[in-house]
């Protein structure tokens, strides 16, 4: 079974932003919500690097683990996904959220928020695949079509990896090797490594 | 048209000097126009610049770039604060908070067998006297109902999901949930307007002075049998419990518009700045997220505690005392409950009555 992950190599990133246009015109995002963002360090400095960021789909995932009413689930394969159905927006998932991925359409109040709305991986979510009803909440569901999330396949400079965790890692394993360098995978060891002494 | 010879000149030779320059370049990217990207190497070939282990390690901290979108915080690629929160909500302040609420529910049930109920020693003499007017208890019952609303509700934020979801299923669950949470916005502020009128109405009467202290030593009299110690119209657990609600419910309703205006308000860092004049050494640079994760955690702690102390109030002012609940039910108490319990607020009703003092009530 596959465990899907995302991996964004800083060395190759050239904030062109086309995977946040990528995936908000794939899965017609609603207006004021990136589900991926570019994150530029250094802008203009020497040392810039640019990162690309949305939901990791973690292992032991604060997001789930906070959800009062336990609408935010995991699939087999690892990615992350919620029940806009269920969600009550009360706004926890993104306190927990290490990377900032939970959002909402509206910066209103406790109690007037609207539905979290968050990276599916590509996934859709629990109503039946390629349904009217799933496209208009979570977005394509290309996972079920075989296809990998539309933000790394149309990365220019393949710098967003997205696929099996084996798959990517081996692939950034052999860029690291002949480039002599790596950045480290930013934001694996707080996605993917053991936190708070649990699984 | 020599004027224009000599700009066609002039273009020419530009032309030719930046091409020569930037020649160089070039040709060395066209020899081969897959090879920048042979062996996974970078596009361009550039080998970093240096060592960037400071940079990872100020992303890995929070640090924020700077980005085009209006909300400036997507400019964090990792906050590690919310492993903190989620760490301590689902950890320490599940499982205490937990503890605390069936611990004082125990304390009262073993009280409850050892003590049974506290009785009118007297006996009810019918004649009663006015406790409490019918603003009071308005007041009262605003703060009570409005508590119970917001105390079930938010139990139901932080426990429902392993207490109820299992039963009634993650639908009906989730409505109850949504609707607990618009409730628990809404009924705040008849909360906030019942603490008003409490703090208004009894602040006076709810001054400490020398009867507490006798009253404290001997445990209100709570746990003998004829024991009943002097006290006017509240006594210092009364007391207690009145600065409780109103400290208590300061801070909660504080905290509580906090969470219902996010990233609006902050105040832990000041706060921890003041704390800090007295030698703790707490962290004043928070960002508004770290403040909505600490005001959560506040107010649920908050919430825990007046809950549990709550629960007690119940206890005596219903099933722990026969008698009591008149005072908050008609308003109307009876003499000698009155004088038992509040045989010096009784006196100051009636100054011309003989004052049965306590040592009298407790005398067999």
């Amino acid at each position: 079974m596959a465990r899907m992950k995302f991996l964004c190599d800083a060395e190759r990133c050239i904030e062109c932003n086309a995977c946040t246009v990528a995936c908000k015109n794939e899965h017609e995002v609603p207006w004021g919500i990136t589900r991926r963002r570019v994150v530029t360090i250094n802008d203009g400095r020497p040392g810039e690097r640019s990162i690309s960021v949305a939901c990791m789909h973690c292992s032991d995932a604060p997001c789930i683990a906070v959800c009062p009413v336990d609408c935010i689930y995991q699939t087999e394969d690892g990615v992350v996904l919620h029940s806009k159905d269920l969600c009550i927006g009360c706004g926890y998932c993104f306190y927990a959220c290490p990377f900032g991925a939970p959002q909402y359409p509206q910066a209103g109040n406790y109690g007037s928020r609207g539905k979290m709305d968050k990276c599916t991986f590509c996934n859709g979510g629990p109503e039946e695949d390629h349904s009217d009803a799933e496209f208009q909440k979570y977005g394509r569901n290309r996972l079920a079509e075989g296809k990998l999330p539309l933000c790394a396949e149309m990365c220019s400079t393949k710098a967003l990896l997205a696929g099996d965790g084996e798959k990517v890692s081996d692939i950034y394993r052999e860029r690291v090797v002949a480039r002599g360098f790596g950045s480290g995978a930013w934001g694996w060891g707080t996605a993917y490594q053991i936190k708070g002494g649990r699984i | 048209m020599e004027y224009w010879l000599k700009r066609i000149l002039a273009a020419a030779v530009a032309s030719l000097l930046i091409a020569g320059v930037g020649g160089v370049d070039l040709s060395d990217a066209l020899i081969g126009p897959a090879a920048a990207q042979e062996k996974g190497n970078v596009p361009g070939k550039s080998l970093g610049t240096s060592s960037d282990s400071d940079l990872w390690r100020a992303l890995r901290r929070g640090y924020r770039s700077d980005v085009p979108y209006r909300d400036k915080q997507k400019g964090v690629a990792i906050q590690s604060e919310g492993e903190n929160w989620r760490n301590m909500r689902n950890g320490p302040l599940s499982v205490y908070g937990g503890w605390g609420l069936g611990g004082v529910i125990a304390v009262l049930a073993v009280f409850f067998l050892l003590r049974g109920r506290i009785r009118v020693e007297k006996g009810m003499s019918g004649r009663t006297v006015e406790r409490f007017n019918g603003v009071e208890r308005f007041a009262h019952w605003l703060t009570a109902t409005s508590f119970i609303v917001l105390g079930l509700t938010g139990l139901n934020i932080l426990y429902g999901r392993y207490v109820i979801l299992p039963v009634i299923g993650p639908e009906a669950f989730s409505t109850l949930t949504l609707a607990g949470k618009y409730a628990h916005n809404f009924v705040s502020f008849a909360f906030m307007i019942g603490i008003v009128m409490i703090a208004v109405l009894w602040l006076r009467q709810n001054i400490p002075d020398r009867h507490d202290l006798a009253w404290v030593a001997k445990g209100g009299g709570m746990f003998t049998k004829g024991t009943h110690v002097s006290a006017k119209k509240f006594n210092a657990g009364q007391k207690v419990i009145f600065w409780a609600v109103i400290l208590g419910g300061i801070s909660i309703s504080f905290s509580g518009l906090v969470l219902m205006f996010p990233f609006t308000i902050e105040a832990f860092g000041p706060s921890f700045a003041l704390l800090n004049i007295f030698g703790f050494d707490l962290p004043t640079d928070l960002t508004s997220m770290q403040e909505m994760q600490l005001f959560q955690l506040w107010h649920a702690l908050m919430g825990l505690v007046m809950i549990a102390l709550i629960i007690a109030h119940i206890y005596i002012g219903t099933l722990g005392m026969v008698g009591a609940f008149d005072a908050m039910g008609s308003g109307q108490v009876d003499e000698n409950w009155a004088r038992e319990h509040h045989d010096l607020w009784l006196a100051e009703l009636e100054p011309g009555a003989k004052s049965a003092g306590p040592s009298e009530a407790g005398d067999d």
